[in-house]
């Protein structure tokens, strides 16, 4: 499986997205720096965490708006894979590739500790290693992960299950307590209409290893493994 | 604007931090009055924080060499051999006037000015730490500082994208006029990639890099070397304002451009901004360096000589470059959206000359300005040691369980969560070990593969005993790093220490610091941990009231094989609980007699560096050879709630039979000795650990096994394990939310 990490200014987690594709998938994604404006031939392309511009705007805002965009959109509208994680994520949903906002925590603090995660739909190219609502971990470290979406877009993407993750205690429960940053329904992670393209907060990136605490996040990278 | 010819009065000498002696010889050094961007320059080296005048001669008593000493004090930071050919670069650096003046921005540009002083060595930074110490819970601006501060940290750290792996919170009314920011930052390149700040060649472009010079932080470096009186609000611009993501930028394109070998020097933009980065170069190279300010990227026009000297804007750099690879430098630059132009040059007459719309500003000469700055051998008083505590002055609980759990939730004891967890501490993935332990650790690669090495981190002081008898509390810092880093299995090889201290000018805070650093250098002769970088921050005084005397330690240690470190937290059921080290009970300044019975008496408790050197070794060889299922080193709070906080990490119980002894039982529980730890291990293990220690001469004994759902101390004491963290998790987030 070929892979791609796009890098923005001010991005900071690409090294641990390089190096989950290397860890999982054997091998080592190409880096493309955000004033390119082609993409190489890849199966997945992935925007990683960071402060892209500081988020000195709308998180994501100033980054959806780069030179590499267009061929980004080109690569999921011919079907390519696209994972979005943290600013990642909040990149998608401002380029439009992804519904929804991620505003504020509800704390108004950051927050970086270790989550579980429910997989509500093991049905995608990203989560086929996990099984229908299986509780994983993860770790978060945001300050704005907080997801709203309108009341109709929550429908279409519940109807169609394209919430993936969902922020849940040791048991499965999705709770107020185990939600971290206030996110609606605790969705923690979503996908787009075609099922390719998925945004998400956590960082299965940094729960690939026994060092790490854990290898939770490897089913991420596993599951694209075999998608692709 | 100001003239540069302004007639120079003891109003303007006095504003610029400057006694009439110092000026006098200013006078005598350069044979006239200076002009008005002169007496800023000269303000500007000559004060406290970057002068040393008042500790130099003091530091120079360190112990800085050892085999693996790199580079000690003096450059932006220390480097220490850590094999393979690789180095880990480190210091810790205080910003406490800043932070009280304004927390959020204090703190980020804290961190921001260490992880600085870390890459432009030429590391890419891999761990950071901060030590906070804030006034009493009570006092009104308390709770203001610990949220801006602990934002600030965050804002900047998880930005820039280091994970803050560790550090110290702690409460005290002594700081309740002046919080302390000390802010550690560690990186790591190969040993033959060592970036200084000494300029070479004559005629070489001297080149500035990052953000624009603005009007903030003027002044900032002079406003820390004083005390502060009820107005220090009024000191605000004199704080800068952090921007990690410009910092982010300068990193990248700083590591770009060194990997290109375009860099002959290199100095960051710290304290005292251009000035102070443009003669340390010139002065280390012997040679003369001419600005030329028209060149100088600012952020508004107007701005004076004067201005853009003192100027401390952050995100700046200062370079000597190749001239043949200038335009490539430039290039690199450009791509990370950063300011490049070429400011001034290196000359061989040994002056420092800035120039400004053709005319010249300032000509002095550049040595002086530096290796002349007034050093001082201040009065100081031998301070008394405060008398033993017997433990029959001390009252016993009435009620253990109560009291323990009063100790777990205490303002000073209970869990920092609220703090880490605003701190992106995974990010990088290398942390094996995250905060809540006794030291960080964090993995390193090796260059050719194999098993990964570690590296683990901790800072520690306990003010309270440097306040009793500095000697022993400067030892004791030290002795409490070693052991927190022995107890993840760490071999400590070097330290780094950020002096906080009173006015100086007063014999007896003078006192506390000659005897503090004659504690800590001993400890660190004896420990083998060479002092390889620092910072010292004196003035820490409001209307007249000093801190607690506060040797921050920041200590580093090395581990063969990442792997082998254990955590704190109880295991396995039926795991032996060993105690290691001999237990006198002594309570004088301990935890209890201050959170609990609200008393500060005593001496604080000895430390015997041979012993901790034995004690030390033994943990770490158990660690390393995979005998112990947990290892915690026993400080505040003693062997009571170390037991606690041990169940508490491990969401375990344990049932605790005391060994026969004399000691009074609240002593045996509650004293601080030193030297001590806890460790935990199969019977089977633990029987031979008793057997080894005995061999070593460690003092070892089983008190107990692990398990079950309480702690439980013979017939004194039965808590749930559940009770205890839900005391020792909420102090922190209740007191945070009662507003």
């Amino acid at each position: 499986m070929k892979s791609a990490v796009l890098v923005f200014p001010g991005i900071n987690r690409e090294r641990d997205m390089a190096r989950a594709f290397r860890e999982v998938t054997g091998v080592e994604p190409i880096m493309v720096w955000h004033t390119e404006t082609e993409l190489p031939d890849v199966d997945v392309v992935a925007v990683p965490g960071g402060f892209s511009y500081g988020d000195y705007l709308r998180c994501g805002a100033i980054a959806a708006r780069s030179p590499i965009i267009p061929a980004l959109k080109a690569h999921a509208a011919k079907g390519g894979y696209v994972l979005g994680v943290c600013n990642g994520f909040q990149i998608l949903t401002e380029t439009g590739l992804l519904p929804g906002a991620l505003m504020r925590n509800a704390s108004l603090r950051f927050v970086c500790r270790e989550v579980r995660l429910r997989v509500d739909n093991a049905n995608t190219a990203f989560t086929s290693a996990y099984t229908a609502g299986q509780v994983i971990r993860c770790p978060i470290a945001h300050g704005e992960g907080n997801y709203f979406a309108d009341a109709e877009t929550l429908k279409r993407l519940e109807g169609d299950g394209r919430v993936v993750f969902r922020y849940c205690d040791e048991a499965g429960e999705i709770t107020d307590a185990a939600n971290p940053n206030g996110a609606i329904d605790g969705i923690a992670g979503i996908v787009d209409e075609t099922g390719r393209v998925l945004g998400m907060m956590p960082h299965p990136e940094n729960l690939i290893e026994a060092l790490q605490g854990g290898i939770d996040g490897r089913g991420i990278f596993e599951s694209l493994g075999r998608a692709a | 604007m100001i003239p540069n010819d302004i007639q120079i009065t003891p109003d303007i000498i006095r504003a610029h931090g400057l006694k009439p002696d110092e000026y006098q010889r200013i006078l005598d050094l350069i044979g006239r009055e200076p002009t008005w961007t002169e007496l800023g320059i000269f303000s500007a080296m000559w004060n406290e924080h970057c002068s040393y005048k008042s500790s130099k001669k003091w530091l120079k008593t360190l112990p800085t060499k050892g085999p693996r000493v790199l580079i000690g004090p003096g450059e932006n930071a220390g480097v220490v051999d850590i094999g393979d050919g690789q180095a880990v670069v480190f210091k810790m650096e205080s910003h406490n006037h800043p932070s009280f003046i304004e927390p959020y921005q204090g703190a980020t540009t804290g961190v921001g000015g260490i992880l600085r002083d870390v890459f432009t060595m030429g590391a890419r930074p891999i761990a950071a730490m901060n030590a906070l110490r804030f006034g009493s819970p009570d006092h009104p601006k308390t709770r203001h500082l610990v949220s801006g501060v602990v934002a600030g940290v965050g804002g900047y750290g998880n930005s820039f994208g280091v994970p803050t792996v560790g550090g110290e919170v702690e409460f005290h009314p002594r700081y309740n006029g002046n919080c302390l920011v000390n802010a550690f930052a560690a990186g790591l390149l190969k040993s033959d990639e060592i970036f200084l700040s000494e300029a070479k060649g004559v005629g070489m472009p001297v080149v500035y890099l990052g953000s624009k010079t603005g009007r903030d932080g003027m002044g900032g470096a002079t406003m820390a070397s004083a005390e502060f009186d009820d107005d220090s609000h009024e000191k605000r611009p004199t704080v800068q304002v952090g921007d990690p993501f410009a910092e982010k930028l300068l990193l990248e394109a700083s590591l770009e451009l060194m990997a290109s070998g375009a860099v002959i020097a290199i100095q960051d933009m710290g304290a005292a901004g251009l000035t102070c980065s443009a003669v340390e170069m010139g002065a280390k190279g012997n040679l003369g360096l001419e600005l030329d300010l028209d060149k100088v990227p600012t952020r508004e026009p107007g701005m004076t000589a004067y201005e853009m000297m003192l100027s401390e804007s952050q995100e700046r750099m200062l370079m000597v470059l190749h001239p043949h690879l200038e335009a490539k430098a430039e290039a690199i630059f450009r791509k990370w959206g950063l300011d490049f132009a070429v400011v001034g040059k290196t000359t061989d007459t040994l002056r420092f000359v800035v120039k400004h719309h053709g005319e010249v500003m300032a000509d002095l000469p550049i040595k002086d300005l530096g290796d002349q700055a007034p050093e001082y051998d201040r009065p100081w008083i031998a301070p008394t040691p405060a008398p033993v505590l017997d433990a029959s002055a001390v009252p016993a609980p009435a009620d253990w369980r109560r009291t323990l759990l009063d100790l777990a939730g205490s303002p000073n004891q209970s869990s920092r969560r609220w703090v880490w967890e605003q701190y992106d501490h995974l990010i990088q993935g290398n942390t094996a070990q995250r905060p809540g332990g006794d030291a960080a650790v964090v993995r390193v690669e090796r260059p050719n593969g194999g098993t990964p090495k570690g590296l683990a981190f901790t800072c520690d002081v306990t003010p309270r005993y440097v306040e009793a008898d500095p000697f022993e509390g400067g030892k004791q810092a030290i002795a409490e790093a070693w052991r927190n880093l022995s107890a993840v299995g760490a071999l400590p090889i070097a330290v780094t220490d950020n002096l906080n201290f009173g006015n100086p000018e007063r014999p007896e805070i003078m006192g506390q610091f000659v005897h503090a650093l004659k504690g800590v250098g001993e400890a660190c002769v004896a420990l083998d941990m060479p002092i390889v970088s620092g910072n010292v921050s004196l003035y820490n005084e409001t209307n007249g009231e000093a801190i607690l005397p506060t040797p921050t330690i920041g200590a580093v240690g090395l581990m063969d094989d990442v792997t082998k470190t254990v955590g704190i937290g109880f295991a396995s059921d039926d795991d032996v609980i060993l105690l290691i080290g001999d237990t006198t009970g002594w309570l004088g300044r301990s935890t209890y007699l201050w959170e609990i019975l609200g008393r500060e008496e005593g001496a604080p408790p000895p430390v015997d560096l041979a012993v901790e050197k034995t004690n030390g070794d033994f943990v770490r060889t158990a660690v390393i050879d995979g005998r112990v299922s947990a290892a915690h080193d026993l400080s505040q709070g003693g062997l009571l709630l170390g037991l606690a906080e041990m169940a508490m990490a491990g969401k375990k119980g344990a049932r605790i039979l005391l060994p026969e002894t004399d000691v009074p039982l609240h002593a045996f529980l509650l004293g601080e000795d030193q030297g001590r730890y806890l460790l935990t291990a199969s019977p089977e293990d633990a029987s031979k650990l008793i057997v080894d220690a005995a061999m070593a001469g460690v003092p070892a004994v089983a008190i107990g096994a692990v398990g079950g759902e309480t702690l439980t101390v013979g017939p004194h004491l039965t808590v749930s394990v559940d009770d205890l963290r839900q005391r020792h998790e909420s102090w922190m987030p209740n007191w945070m939310s009662a507003a």
